[in-house]
């Protein structure tokens, strides 16, 4: 459920970029799935596993390659394949109800499992099952499992159903990597657990993950330098997939970061599909993840309306970083559960309405929007709760659409735009009242969208 | 005669237990709480261990949604079109009042939809006692167990802290027996539909394990017992030419009764079901399950070792499917029907990785989806009876 590879997109938003770290991000992601697709040369050994509750630097530390079949899907949404994946699978007796990113998957797999730059993707030597803030993914690898002949290890995740971690949780997720994860990677690659080799990886994705803070925390500024949710599901890749942990993953936050740096000293606003973003009319914060099949059009509604997203929880499926939590190199086990459940989709409701209130009020937005996905009950199920609390708390009116992650046919162009116009209308008017962004309570636009 | 029971036909039983059904003010409940002082605390499906509750004289009651008895008015105001009924109608029901009864409710892991209805019922009703109760995936008693069992801790701990009573091994030895007793009743009506369908026709049975949601433990004993007995006698009861169908998938939203009956009618004899869930979610007797040990480390081997191999429970690839063809195999069922609440995450996902085990058994199946407020049964009933014919058909030649 993660970030798009602009390597790869039909007409790549990033095409416009001429920022150095994109093209690092690209060179990046292009080395892993040649790794990837030669690994059945090299002997590499690879895991198929979810953005959400990732342990990459465990991955890497026993020098296996991870994959990771909802970016696949993404891509292949932005490649325009996910229709006819997604047909296959429907086709093989998949429900139109459920996750498009698993009948995308299943269509992809079945279609030859070629990868988003166009090489076969490796057979998994093990599917690690993080069952972090979503159920789908216990069904997702069950699937998987039945397509490939190779061990399932599971890691469940506790929810945090009271809001908070507990001793016992953290107990809990600690024993299993250390009774079945810990000993599912010893088994393939016959390599022993070396945790010093961990510590070192842990202590690389601490310093990538403040730089990545700062980044998005950029966005305080006004005008924002970044947008925060479609620049964000650029900046967010590295970290969010291959890279957590690696010295690649440090240079490119470190390199991000110096071009923000810069945007910043200058005043500049955030690179758009088309160039930059001269004005910046509105700032708003985002719920929910991207539309995938028109990801530059549903970008481009935005733009044209002078909008900034200045914070999105999106861009925290991959972990939650902004609120003071880094990986800790002291405590190795410890930290990835904690990581694990730290993840946006793994917090209960009251905190992630207090999470989109605390950005609403941090980044001055003038309010925010849901893009409600059909595929994903993990976040949409209570959006629309979400959506009047957030107004109730913040002042500041709520937008909501409805898309899809990847299934164009849930994508209505002209809907979601008339939608958002008279959204960023009624902001304009409501400032021209109120002369200024912090408007008194609302109604919103409360009404479901593209239906 | 009037049984000792209080039922002396199976029609003033079945009455008795419609009008729980019908109950959506949950008066039965309210009752008990005035005779017995004790909480009442509401679960949705699909599992948690009543006995921990009934020990602590907390009345469990099951909350399945609304069925097709609740007009949603605001439920509508919180959930896309692309959410299963189940939510809507509940939270109907908690600001409609209906639930007020309830001193607070469980959210067991069941799906990401009932997992954020936990978060939203904790802001929506802030007074009232809210858990999520999340069961391991992780089925060793060291690991997945320890979890479970601190999990439980913190419950009681919670409902004493409302004014409940202390949880003692002695209460809940008692209160496991009194559940164990339960499932063996349920288990003895499912044989005895098993072995003569028309006895036990599913539109009944499905009242009398509904009845159990609200009522406390020893009097829906009771109530199975006197409808066991009430059609064993019956001799009005004969077997027609239906044919045998195991049904699943229905194991948290539940299809509306007429839908059951319109799969009765169609020509099906339902032999095994997943409906009501919670009765039949561990296998067999708790009590002798960790013999020697405090009586909550045999809830929770309950729950690892003999829950039921479900679609919201991790099912090692192996295993994937074989429980569904036993049941079919053990129920003498001559197919299958996929029953599913739209929408349903678990059920439907599930689906397509049964149907390869019914496939590579030979056994032939079906497939539709409901909402508990489904109205028109017509495609239903007419995809239902050509199934039930091709299968009589079939087994004929
Ligand atoms: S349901 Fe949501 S979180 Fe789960 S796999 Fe699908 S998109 Fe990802
Ligand atoms: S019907 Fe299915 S999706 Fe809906 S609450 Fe129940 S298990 Fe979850």
């Amino acid at each position: 459920m993660s970030m798009a590879n602009p390597t790869t997109s039909k007409r790549p938003p990033a095409e416009a970029r001429k920022d150095e770290s994109q093209e690092r991000q690209k060179r990046m992601i292009g080395e892993h799935f040649h790794e990837l697709a030669r690994a059945p040369q090299t002997g590499r050994k690879c895991a198929y596993t979810f953005v959400p509750g990732n342990l990459t630097e465990l991955l890497r530390s026993f020098d296996v390659l991870p994959v990771l079949p909802e970016i696949n899907a993404l891509q292949s949404g932005m490649r325009g394949k996910s229709r006819d994946y997604i047909a296959l699978a429907e086709k093989l007796g998949h429900s139109e109800d459920v996750c498009t990113y698993v009948k995308c998957d299943v269509g992809m797999l079945r279609s030859g499992n070629v990868g988003p730059t166009g090489e076969r993707l490796p057979n998994p030597d093990l599917l690690l099952l993080s069952y972090t803030g979503c159920f789908t993914f216990l069904k997702w690898f069950e699937i998987l499992a039945q397509e490939y002949d190779c061990p399932v290890v599971m890691l469940h995740v506790p929810y945090q159903g009271d809001g908070k971690i507990t001793d016992a949780m953290r107990k809990y997720v600690v024993d299993q990597l250390r009774s079945k994860v810990i000993p599912a990677f010893e088994k393939i690659t016959g390599r022993a657990y070396d945790e010093d080799l961990l510590k070192e990886h842990l202590a690389r994705s601490a310093r990538a993950e403040d730089d990545l803070v700062w980044v998005l925390e950029s966005a305080k500024h006004k005008p924002s330098p970044i947008d925060a949710y479609f620049g964000g599901v650029y900046y967010i890749g590295p970290i969010f997939s291959a890279f957590r942990g690696t010295e690649a993953a440090i240079g490119y936050y470190k390199e991000l970061r110096a071009e923000v740096e810069e945007r910043l000293r200058e005043g500049r606003g955030p690179v758009i599909p088309d160039g930059e973003l001269e004005h910046e009319k509105y700032r708003v914060v985002v719920e929910g993840p991207p539309n995938w099949t028109s990801f530059r059009e549903f970008w481009k509604m935005f733009t044209d309306e002078g909008a900034v997203v200045v914070a999105s929880t999106y861009t925290k499926v991959g972990g939650v970083y902004d609120f003071g939590f880094r990986h800790d190199p002291s405590r190795p086990l410890e930290t990835l559960a904690e990581y694990c459940m730290g993840c946006y989709t793994n917090l209960n409701f009251p905190s992630r309405v207090d999470m989109l209130s605390r950005y609403v009020r941090e980044y001055s937005a003038d309010g925010f929007l849901i893009n409600s996905v059909k595929s994903c009950n993990s976040f949409s199920a209570g959006q629309l709760m979400i959506l009047r609390e957030v107004e109730k708390r913040t002042g500041r009116p709520g937008g909501f659409v409805e898309s899809d992650l990847v299934d164009p046919r849930y994508f209505s162009a002209s809907n979601i735009k008339n939608r958002l116009e008279s959204y960023f209308q009624m902001i304009a008017q409501r400032r021209g009242s109120d002369a200024g962004p912090t408007a008194g309570p609302t109604a919103g636009m409360t009404a479901g969208g593209a239906r | 005669m009037k049984s000792a029971h209080g039922n002396s036909n199976v029609t003033e039983l079945l009455a008795r237990a419609q009008a729980l059904h019908h109950d959506l003010r949950f008066e039965n409940v309210r009752a008990w709480k005035e005779r017995n002082g004790g909480l009442a605390v509401g679960y949705l499906p699909v599992y948690v261990p009543r006995e921990l509750l009934w020990a602590m004289n907390v009345l469990p009651v099951g909350v399945v949604g609304g069925g097709d008895q609740v007009e949603i008015i605001r439920g509508d105001a919180y959930y896309q079109s692309y959410i299963c009924h189940l939510p809507r109608s509940t939270i109907e029901l908690g600001l409609n009042g209906a639930l007020d009864v309830l001193d607070g409710v469980l959210f067991p892991a069941t799906c990401d939809v009932i997992r954020n209805l936990s978060g939203m019922w904790m802001m929506q009703f802030p007074d009232k006692y809210v858990h999520y109760l999340d069961v391991p995936q992780d089925f060793d008693t060291g690991v997945g167990g320890a979890f479970y069992r601190h999990e439980l801790l913190e419950i009681a701990g919670a409902l004493e802290a409302r004014g409940a009573r202390p949880l003692t091994d002695a209460a809940l030895r008692a209160a496991i027996a009194a559940y164990d007793a339960n499932r063996r009743e349920i288990e003895a009506l499912y044989e005895l539909r098993r072995r003569e369908p028309w006895k036990v026709p599913t539109h009944e049975l499905y009242l009398v394990l509904k009845a159990g949601l609200v009522l406390p433990v020893d009097e829906h004993t009771m109530m199975l017992e006197d409808y066991r007995r009430l059609v064993i006698r019956d001799d009005a009861r004969r077997p027609l030419d239906q044919a045998r169908m195991l049904i699943t998938g229905s194991f948290c939203e539940q299809p509306p009764i007429g839908l059951i009956k319109t799969l009765e009618r169609a020509g099906c004899y339902i032999v095994d079901d997943d409906l009501v869930a919670v009765h039949r979610w561990i296998r067999g007797d708790v009590a002798s399950l960790a013999p020697g040990q405090p009586p909550l480390d045999a809830l929770v081997e309950a729950f690892l070792r003999n829950g039921v191999p479900s679609a919201i429970r991790y099912i090692d690839q192996d295993k994937k499917g074989r429980d569904l063809v036993e049941r079919v195999r053990a129920s003498g069922a001559e197919g299958v029907v996929f029953c599913a609440a739209s929408f349903c995450d678990p059920a439907l996902l599930d689906q397509p990785m049964l149907v390869g085990a019914l496939d590579a058994a030979g056994i032939p199946w079906t497939s539709f989806k409901y909402a508990e407020n489904t109205g028109q049964f017509q495609v239903i009933r007419e995809q239902a009876g050509t199934f039930a014919d091709s299968i009589k058909l079939w087994s004929g030649a």
